[in-house]
């Protein structure tokens, strides 16, 4: 007999160590999955957070930048952008006395500001009479003085007022001496003259109630400048975002819905439902988009001066509802025939159940990345029908409007059709970015292509 | 081929008769007439423009008088502008329109072609993230930010040189239609771009390019004969609605350049309510999107041989 035989200690089970079987990765759904791929795309990553700060600032920013969109200041009007300007309070109607001797032969009286500019001269030898004029860069050797301001007839008057759309800015002042009715550029004096942002004392105290003559205060901060009527532009483009984001986001959800609806149902029930439907779409297609946008607009009774943003919503979602619907009918038909649908039928499932196991949540990621693509391009129809005046009209604020109020001032005031236009690219290239990589997340199959 | 092109044109005279079905009825879905949006008129004067205008007439007769007087071509007389007839209109914009057109599709689908085919050879180097970021930006900006961009740069650049190297506003000669083809092609280049380049891609891993290779054709040949070739295809079928997406965006860029063509005499007529030169250009324009699209169909037909064997099997 051998003494190593086999004893009852030998057979008890082993403990599970469980190393061997266990599932090394969290098992993750398809949702989660698409948020991992989707966290790792630092492009669409980006948008997502610029999203979501668009949506932040068109929320909350009436509720922090309290300026009003609306309110008009004459002092103020296309301000560049400034942290808030010291204005003198002056007295506009005052007459200021000419000095007896000057130490230059060109002169201010008085601190230059945006009310008037006091000038005097010293006579320069032979003039019959003196013509003025501005400029906004230093007269080169080309004679180039500026802006016309005056004639003075006669040799008597050496003083002159300048209040002609001064502007807080650098100025030079140029009196050419004329003689027989010929100017004598050569003899000209130049000066150059900083002028003050400066306010009447009644519109001062709109802005600092205790205003006196001869204070300085502080105006408002626009960080983005002011409009052709002073109004904040910041204001404005939060105002404007309200309006184009509404445009933009809800327009799109309106008639995906819709386009889900009648694409689901086609595909759905197929024959001649589907049949109908699907006559219907492609007549609609059909309809040449930006034309019919305008046509309905007259068709609702919106006048050439009225926003009708409703309208345009209701347009939009008549006119767009098609690709959708066109995109599910496909979708739902395609999964209607795949085998695991037919299995599930196979094994007793109800309809209710299909559509909800199913057919919904694998047509739901194409709904989401066609969303996405969707807003965009809303947003550009909004800015462009605006900006040809066919949108949202002025005085309502939309970013389309603001960039059409913008352009005509664009060559001497940019800030006014930059800010805008910078609003709509941003907003438009977050989105179109975010829409490449849920498209990637949600659907890997399609990743790298387009 | 042929009947194939027949059954297109067929299908493209029932959507232009049902846009101007929908052009007639959005127009007289309006609420009150067009008459009595102006000054006051006198009863008798009122019932004389009723007559000319055929308003006096109940709205089944104002249809079928519509569409006959559309088929004959006749599109009627503007209401704000006495005696010009909307026939004239088109003859005199249209012609500006299109070769602004023209010149703004060339230069979309040669930059996307070009675009795109570089990208799809340089994938994942640098030519390509260069492109395809700037194609990002083509997309996302506005024609009229580009427009009015573009108008600055030049507007500086020749005041820089001291010279008008290209005009900045207006029509004339070829100097004034670059940069609106420009601004007016560049979101278009910019999706014909990514077409290009992911069809190219599709193409660059086929058997038939590996047999070509195997066989000794020079990469240029290859590039020329079998890639462009076959690559070029789908950017062909989009050209119609690219037509379409270019000719409705020459609104904009039209009145920033200030150029007198048909899109922006389309966009006074709506502010002015001018009915009939409303519902004439908009027929007018629908359908020669309509033919565009049906040409580019059947140019797309002459070129790709496959398309022949799926009509005929199908």
């Amino acid at each position: 007999m051998k003494t190593d035989a086999l004893t009852r200690s030998d057979f008890v089970p082993a403990t599970r160590t469980g190393s061997a079987h266990q599932i090394s990765r969290p098992s993750l759904s398809y949702w989660q999955d698409a948020w991992v791929r989707l966290k790792n795309n630092r492009q669409a990553l980006a948008s997502l957070f610029i999203v979501g700060a668009l949506f932040l600032f068109t929320v909350l920013g009436p509720y922090i930048w309290t300026q009003s969109p609306a309110r008009q200041s004459l002092a103020e009007i296309s301000q560049p952008p400034t942290l808030g300007l010291r204005a003198l309070v002056v007295d506009g109607a005052q007459t200021i006395a000419p000095k007896a001797v000057l130490s230059a032969s060109l002169e201010t009286l008085a601190a230059p500001h945006t009310r008037g500019v006091a000038l005097q001269w010293k006579p320069i030898e032979g003039a019959q009479g003196y013509a003025l004029y501005r400029n906004e860069v230093e007269p080169s050797e080309r004679l180039d003085f500026g802006l016309p301001l005056a004639e003075l007839k006669g040799a008597a008057q050496l003083t002159y007022q300048d209040r002609l759309n001064l502007e807080p800015k650098t100025y030079f002042y140029t009196v050419v001496p004329v003689s027989q009715g010929e100017e004598i550029g050569s003899r000209a004096v130049t000066l150059e003259v900083d002028v003050q942002l400066a306010l009447q004392e009644n519109e001062a105290q709109s802005y600092v109630a205790e205003a006196k003559i001869g204070e300085e205060i502080r105006l408002p901060a626009h960080p983005f400048g002011t409009d052709y009527l002073g109004r904040d532009m910041l204001a404005r483009i939060i105002a404007g975002a309200r309006v184009s984001l509404s445009i933009g986001f809800f327009a799109p959800i309106i008639y995906i819905f819709l386009g889900v609806l009648i694409g689901g149902l086609a595909g759905y029930l197929g024959g001649r439902v589907d049949m109908v439907l699907m006559r219907l779409t492609d007549l609609v297609i059909a309809l040449p988009f930006l034309l019919f946008m305008i046509l309905f607009r007259i068709a609702f009774g919106v006048g050439p001066g009225e926003s009708g943003i409703i309208p345009m919503v209701v347009a939009l979602v008549a006119l767009s509802w098609t690709s959708s619907a066109r995109l599910v009918r496909g979708q739902i038909l395609q999964l209607r025939e795949s085998e695991y649908v037919q299995a599930a039928r196979l094994l007793g499932a109800k309809t209710g159940y299909l559509l909800l196991r199913h057919l919904v949540p694998n047509t739901i990621g194409v709904i989401l990345v066609y969303l996405t693509f969707a807003i965009p391009s809303t947003i550009f129809t909004e800015a462009f029908l605006s900006f040809i005046g066919m949108g949202v009209v002025p005085p309502t604020p939309s970013w389309g409007s603001l960039s059409d109020d913008g352009i005509k001032t664009f060559l001497t005031y940019p800030h006014e059709f930059i800010v805008p236009a910078v609003f709509i690219s941003i907003t438009v290239l977050a989105f179109n970015l975010l829409g490449d990589g849920l498209r990637d997340a949600l659907d890997p199959k399609m990743r790298g292509r387009e | 081929m042929f009947k194939y092109a027949l059954k297109q044109i067929a299908a493209g005279i029932v959507t232009v008769f049902f846009i101007a079905t929908a052009t007639f009825t959005a127009m007289h879905a309006v609420p009150g007439d067009p008459l009595s949006k102006g000054k006051a008129i006198a009863p008798e004067v009122r019932k004389n423009l009723e007559a000319k205008y055929g308003l006096d007439q109940p709205v089944t007769k104002q249809y079928t008088m519509f569409l006959t007087n559309m088929v004959k071509g006749d599109f009627g007389i503007s209401f704000t502008q006495a005696n010009r007839s909307v026939n004239d209109i088109i003859r005199e914009h249209f012609p500006i329109s299109a070769i602004l057109g023209l010149f703004a599709i060339a230069v979309a689908a040669a930059g996307g072609i070009l675009w795109g085919s570089l990208t799809a050879l340089y994938r994942n180097k640098w030519p390509d993230k260069l492109i395809m970021l700037a194609v990002i930006f083509g997309v996302s900006v506005p024609s009229f930010v580009v427009a009015a961009l573009m108008q600055l740069g030049v507007t500086a650049l020749n005041k820089h040189f001291g010279l008008q190297l290209f005009a900045v506003a207006g029509w004339g000669g070829l100097t004034h239609a670059v940069l609106p083809a420009v601004a007016l092609g560049l979101s278009t280049m910019s999706f014909l771009t990514r077409l290009m380049r992911s069809s190219m891609l599709e193409v660059v891993n086929a058997d038939y390019i590996r047999t070509a290779k195997a066989k000794g054709v020079s990469s240029t040949g290859i590039f020329f004969s079998h890639q462009l070739r076959n690559a070029i295809l789908p950017v062909i079928t989009v050209l119609g609605p690219a037509i379409a997406a270019i000719t409705t965006g020459g609104f904009v860029v039209e009145s920033v350049f200030a150029i007198p063509g048909l899109g922006r005499y389309f966009v006074q007529a709506v502010q002015q309510l001018d009915y009939t030169v409303i519902m004439g250009l908009t027929v007018f324009y629908g359908a020669y999107l309509v033919a565009m699209v049906i040409l580019v169909d059947i140019v797309y037909g002459l070129i790709d041989p496959r398309i022949k064997v799926g009509k005929a099997s199908g």
